[in-house]
């Protein structure tokens, strides 16, 4: 190993890649635009509240006034009155494509008054599940809270909700280490594929093994420069996310051995796919059959334990997986032992692949 | 001097393909040396052997007197090489290119220097992409010179590139030779290799079917030279019957085989005073291209007769 030669071709590395604005877009612009969307879509999952259309027909007697002031304090469902005169809520809501609603029935507050049974109507839609979880359990809260009150009981279990990790405030905060592991498998692996195969039918290798730079030097400068673009964009997605969505994630310790360990493993999966392909259209095919069921699969825009049982099954087979984990545990959740353990995983992964990768590449010919 | 390339009974074979069937040919130092064949004749792959990028199948090969497949980080520096239809990284200049060459080989940059002597100062900083054919061979050959070589590999450095770029790289050649430096030199064109090279060998099918200076080639396989009259085609028999030489009548004439020096002379004093009628006339020699051809069509009909599989097609 020469270090000379490393970084002559390093420098002439880095300059063939940001003059080519296709590499620079997937490598920095694409995961930007990225958060942007997925942060604008997502920017008020915390905090918003479900429209609940009520269907007062108490005429707004006391009770039933109480009854909404309580549901509005919860804070999980916005309530607005529809008139009476509207007809059938449930016709109501499938016209104005609106998914939770409730009717308070006549004789609300003199059910209240004398301690007889009445029942309020919810209405829901089945496909909108997380809000109409949110509805029902504020009404049931509410309800609840009503029958204690008129049954003159006290309180006695309660309770106090605080944010798993010291650095998840929103979804943005969960996202960024999502497209930072995002980033360190794209630019790699569509570099590595492409280059792999487009170099081998240009004979750009056997130019280069012309030379005295050695498989290891080329193999080395070429690591460096994705490790070093894996932290511009690291730094430039933290930079948005902070800047424009006010995310609370920032720079830290654990994200730099992942910052390496991940484009190396990733540098080596994109040679091995491109080296075993015979043409630089399979190996276009290859790389994507690999790359985007990892991508989208691994917990980058979504948690892994959303995912069905089977599908959880195979995000663990998956490398990027470990190193989008080991993120999140690092710098998420101030979790040391989790992130240590995700990054023995991912160096693994890694060395596995860097010596499949020095088996099948070769720059000579037979 | 020991031989700047040798090679003794190589054999290259793919499966059941020999497509280097077993050559030998020593090129020595400061000498121009081209290598000559059809397309598939075996030359690509002899060069690429030489080269200590391919591993041959058996037979002995020294390259300034190292096993080039064994000891190819040594040779590599000193030995510069243009492949056959040269690409390079696409976003990257001239002058970038040969700083990162000279990095690699770790001397200095002599960018401006080389960039001249192969003609391309004006395109200096042009990315690579936007390089013509032309000038994108000349980079080529720029690039192999980086490292000061001793011995340069040429493969079809020419190919494709218009009659002025080609005289740019024929002029860079005769440059490295006045230097010393020895050239071992591949090409379709055979006036450029009978123009450039000291010594020719042919390749075809995989074996060598002729060595040695071009004028020796065309001496010892062309034709002899032949003497063409524009005029009456009677004048064919009265001129086999008195002069006793091979006449022939053809393209509106008459072509007279000669065989000694005087011929020319004694054939045209005899038409003069013969009185038959004839507008002009001209002498006519083969050409190294004439006898390639000759050679490598008497090759394949050779070749034919022989089972397919033990030649490179």
């Amino acid at each position: 190993m020469n270090g000379r030669r490393i970084v002559s071709y390093f420098v002439a590395f880095a300059k063939g890649y940001i003059r080519n604005p296709i590499g620079l877009f997937f490598s920095l612009i694409f995961p930007v635009i990225l958060i942007l969307i997925f942060g604008a879509v997502f920017a008020n999952t915390g905090s918003s509240s479900v429209p609940l259309y009520v269907e007062n027909l108490d005429h707004d007697s006391a009770g039933s006034l109480a009854f909404l002031s309580a549901l509005n304090h919860t804070g999980a469902v916005q309530v607005l009155v529809v008139s009476p005169d509207s007809g059938n809520l449930s016709t109501y809501l499938a016209n104005h494509s609106d998914t939770a609603g409730l009717v308070i029935p006549v004789g609300f507050q003199a059910a209240l008054a004398n301690k007889t049974p009445v029942n309020v109507v919810v209405y829901t839609n089945p496909s909108a599940a997380s809000q109409t979880g949110l509805v029902v359990g504020a009404i049931q809260g509410v309800v609840n809270g009503f029958n204690l009150r008129e049954a003159g009981g006290s309180v006695i279990v309660s309770s106090t909700f605080l944010n798993v990790g010291s650095q998840i405030y929103s979804y943005i905060d969960y996202l960024i280490p999502g497209l930072i592991g995002f980033s360190i498998l794209t630019s790699p692996m569509f570099s590595m594929v492409n280059i792999s195969s487009t170099w081998k039918r240009d004979k750009l290798f056997r130019q280069l093994s012309l030379t005295p730079l050695t498989r290891a030097e080329w193999l080395t400068a070429a690591l460096i420069w994705f490790v070093v673009l894996a932290l511009a964009s690291a730094f430039v997605m933290i930079g948005v996310g902070r800047f424009v969505f006010g995310a609370h994630v920032s720079v830290q310790g654990w994200m730099f051995p992942y910052l390496v360990a991940g484009p190396v493993l990733f540098v080596s999966l994109g040679l091995v796919a491109g080296s075993i392909s015979k043409t630089p259209e399979t190996a276009a095919v290859v790389g994507n059959v690999i790359l985007f069921p990892m991508m989208f699969l691994s917990g980058t825009f979504f948690p892994v334990s959303m995912f069905s049982p089977p599908l959880q099954d195979v995000a663990h087979a998956l490398p990027l997986f470990y190193v989008i984990d080991g993120l999140n545990a690092g710098v998420l959740f101030n979790n040391g032992a989790g992130a240590l353990r995700d990054f023995v995983i991912v160096v693994g992964i890694a060395v596995a692949f860097f010596v499949a990768a020095v088996l099948v590449f070769s720059w000579r010919e037979d | 001097m020991s031989a700047a390339i040798e090679v003794q009974q190589l054999v290259k074979t793919y499966d059941k393909l020999r497509a280097v069937d077993g050559i030998d040919f020593a090129v020595q130092p400061g000498e121009v040396f081209a290598f000559l064949g059809p397309n598939g004749a075996g030359k690509t792959t002899t060069v690429e052997i030489l080269e200590g990028i391919r591993p041959r199948s058996s037979g002995e090969v020294r390259v300034l007197g190292e096993d080039p497949w064994v000891k190819s980080r040594a040779l590599q520096r000193q030995i510069g090489v243009t492949p056959q239809d040269f690409h390079f990284f696409p976003k990257l200049s001239p002058r970038e290119a040969i700083d990162l060459y000279s990095g690699l080989y770790g001397v200095p940059s002599r960018a401006k220097e080389i960039l001249e002597r192969v003609e391309l100062s004006d395109k200096t900083d042009a990315l690579f992409d936007t390089l013509s054919g032309g000038q994108r061979q000349k980079l080529g050959l720029a690039l192999a010179l980086v490292n000061d070589p001793q011995l340069c590999f040429l493969d079809e450095p020419t190919t494709g590139l218009d009659p002025r770029a080609r005289r740019a790289i024929w002029s860079v050649i005769r440059g490295l030779k006045a230097e010393g430096r020895t050239v071992f030199l591949t090409t379709h064109y055979l006036e450029e290799a009978q123009l450039l090279a000291d010594r020719i060998a042919i390749i075809n099918l995989g074996r060598i079917i002729a060595t040695g200076t071009p004028s020796d080639i065309i001496q010892r396989y062309g034709r002899p030279e032949r003497l063409h009259i524009v005029g009456d085609p009677a004048l064919a028999d009265p001129l086999r019957q008195q002069l006793d030489l091979p006449v022939e009548v053809q393209d509106g004439g008459i072509t007279v085989e000669l065989r000694a020096k005087g011929d020319a002379l004694k054939i045209l004093n005899w038409v003069a005073s013969s009185g038959y009628s004839y507008s002009s006339f001209s002498t006519a020699q083969d050409t190294l291209e004439d006898v390639f051809i000759r050679l490598v069509g008497a090759s394949d009909q050779v070749h034919i007769e022989e089972p397919l599989e033990n030649h490179a097609t």
